[in-house]
């Protein structure tokens, strides 16, 4: 196998399976949704980084970080949904950019493939992927206790908007690293399908983890492989492989069901 | 001696709206004191303002350091539905990681056993799942168990064996009891002092036999109350 594949394998399987970790949280917080319109915050960044000639990770990365921090505080000030919150950011974000920025431009040029990741990108994906699932790990139990009653939490004294701000800057992390190097899509795929295919078939926490990281990881596996085979997109390819886990967990959950 | 909890000349506001003004009451260790009255009289925000999760005016003081327990009135089937968490995952997800042993002991307390670890929550029925609910709060062995409408939900002998099984353990653990209910007949069997919340912002405290008079109940509830009065507790 060349470097380059062992490369972009790795590194594949590292953002794909912190994703769907991050991902079985997001699904019981119903947010499976956020990471699209969080990756598409980042095209006003690189937009920006076109028109003064600076890198696109100084682009993506603030931009959707404060994209996080700015959904934090109004969810604070408003306690409105962050899913909504979410929507409301992404279009006065992009919407705004658009009359300014060369957005179209900015998509084009963001083509982070998984296929040309350099050893240098897919050791900062290695140390930032390492960072998020530890952070996720210490902070899941008791998120799930703030998904499932916010008002225990507040009881035991639990900081829970500190935790709402680690969880989403999590997301960030992953969804802007997601689009500058192996591209949004993967992230975006990764965080929502293997959720819901190991939701279909988990009966406890465990479960639900462990299959969403292995179904993640075989969808980015197969995914790759199948697109140097067949020589087609990989990204495209990995998200149908999710797809096709998706329907066989579908299948798996209704034939128990009858 | 000194009461465990005062309460004194409590206001709280939800929303600009005055839900309690100068509640004044005291609960003794080992008591239990119901909260009794119609929905939207304020129940569930006067305990939220206990537990220090809503904001008030007045005085709320604690004589004593106290470990808290609390099950919410939503806390039901319904809204851990789309979780995929047998019930050791449950109680995992406490702020004080308890270890196995713990948990089946708190689930045999409940007249539940250690099968019951790996079912999935949403699976249990309506009366398991409120049991290992009781198990839950009391896990980490709290001094004073807040509970806010436990029986919601499930069937008229269900609630009946539940208020029996937390009287017990009452006797057993040495509980503090803050139970909110609109159940009447609890009251008499159950309660040490009853605090009665009315919609017009009246309110009353004492011992149930002597203040939840018929003209009471009905200034509170707002119409003819029947209800029958136990002569004799149950064991």
């Amino acid at each position: 196998m060349n470097l380059q594949l062992t490369i972009s394998l790795i590194s594949g399987l590292l953002i794909s399976s912190v994703s769907a970790y991050l991902g079985t949280l997001m699904l019981s917080k119903r947010m499976s949704v956020v990471a699209g319109p969080l990756a598409h915050l980042a095209f006003p960044g690189v937009a920006l980084a076109i028109i003064y000639d600076f890198s696109f990770a100084f682009g993506v990365f603030p931009f959707v970080i404060i994209g996080a921090i700015m959904i934090w505080f109004l969810e604070r000030k408003t306690k409105l949904p962050m899913e909504n919150l979410t929507a409301v950011i992404f279009a006065i974000g992009v919407g705004t950019s658009l009359l300014f920025l060369p957005i179209a431009k900015a998509e084009e040029a963001l083509v982070g493939s998984i296929m040309q990741i350099s050893v240098w990108e897919s050791l900062m994906v290695f140390v930032l992927s390492l960072l998020v699932f530890v952070t996720v790990r210490y902070i899941y139990k008791t998120m799930m206790l703030i998904n499932i009653y916010e008002d225990i939490a507040e009881a035991q004294k639990i900081n829970i908007s500190l935790y709402n701000l680690v969880y989403l800057l999590s997301i960030a992390v992953i969804v802007a690293m997601g689009v500058y190097l192996v591209g949004g899509l993967i992230t975006v795929a990764s965080i929502a399908i293997p959720a819901g295919a190991s939701r279909n078939l988990s009966k406890s926490l465990s479960e639900y983890k462990f299959f969403a990281v292995l179904f993640s990881c075989i969808g980015t596996t197969f995914g790759i492989l199948i697109s140097l085979v067949c020589n087609l997109p990989t990204g495209p390819l990995i998200v149908v492989s999710n797809a096709v886990i998706f329907l066989l967990s579908l299948v798996y959950k209704m034939s128990r069901k009858y | 001696m000194k009461p465990l909890l005062e309460v004194k000349n409590l206001k709280v506001k939800l929303d600009d709206k005055l839900i309690h003004k100068d509640l004044s009451f005291s609960v003794f260790e080992g008591e239990t004191l119901t909260i009794l009255g119609p929905n939207g009289s304020g129940k569930s925000v006067l305990l939220k303002s206990i537990l220090g999760i809503m904001p008030f005016q007045g005085k709320i003081i604690w004589n004593k350091k106290v470990t808290i327990g609390y099950l919410p009135q939503g806390l039901n089937q319904q809204s851990v539905k789309n979780m995929p968490l047998d019930v050791k995952d449950f109680f995992d997800i406490k702020k004080n990681v308890q270890k196995t042993v713990e948990i089946i002991e708190a689930l045999e307390m409940v007249g539940l056993d250690s099968s019951f670890l790996s079912k999935n929550i949403y699976k249990l029925s309506g009366g398991q799942f409120q049991r290992m609910l009781i198990a839950w709060v009391l896990v980490d062995k709290p001094s004073v168990v807040f509970l806010d409408e436990p029986t919601t939900g499930i069937d008229i002998g269900g609630g009946e064996n539940l208020y029996s099984l937390l009287h017990k353990l009452q006797e057993k653990e040495k509980l503090t009891i803050i139970l909110v209910t609109h159940d009447i007949n609890v009251v008499y069997r159950y309660s040490t002092h009853v605090l009665c919340l009315s919609q017009k912002r009246h309110s009353c405290f004492g011992k149930p036999k002597i203040i939840l008079t018929p003209d009471m109940l009905e200034s509170i509830f707002g119409m003819e109350i029947k209800y029958y009065q136990h002569k004799n507790k149950i064991q």
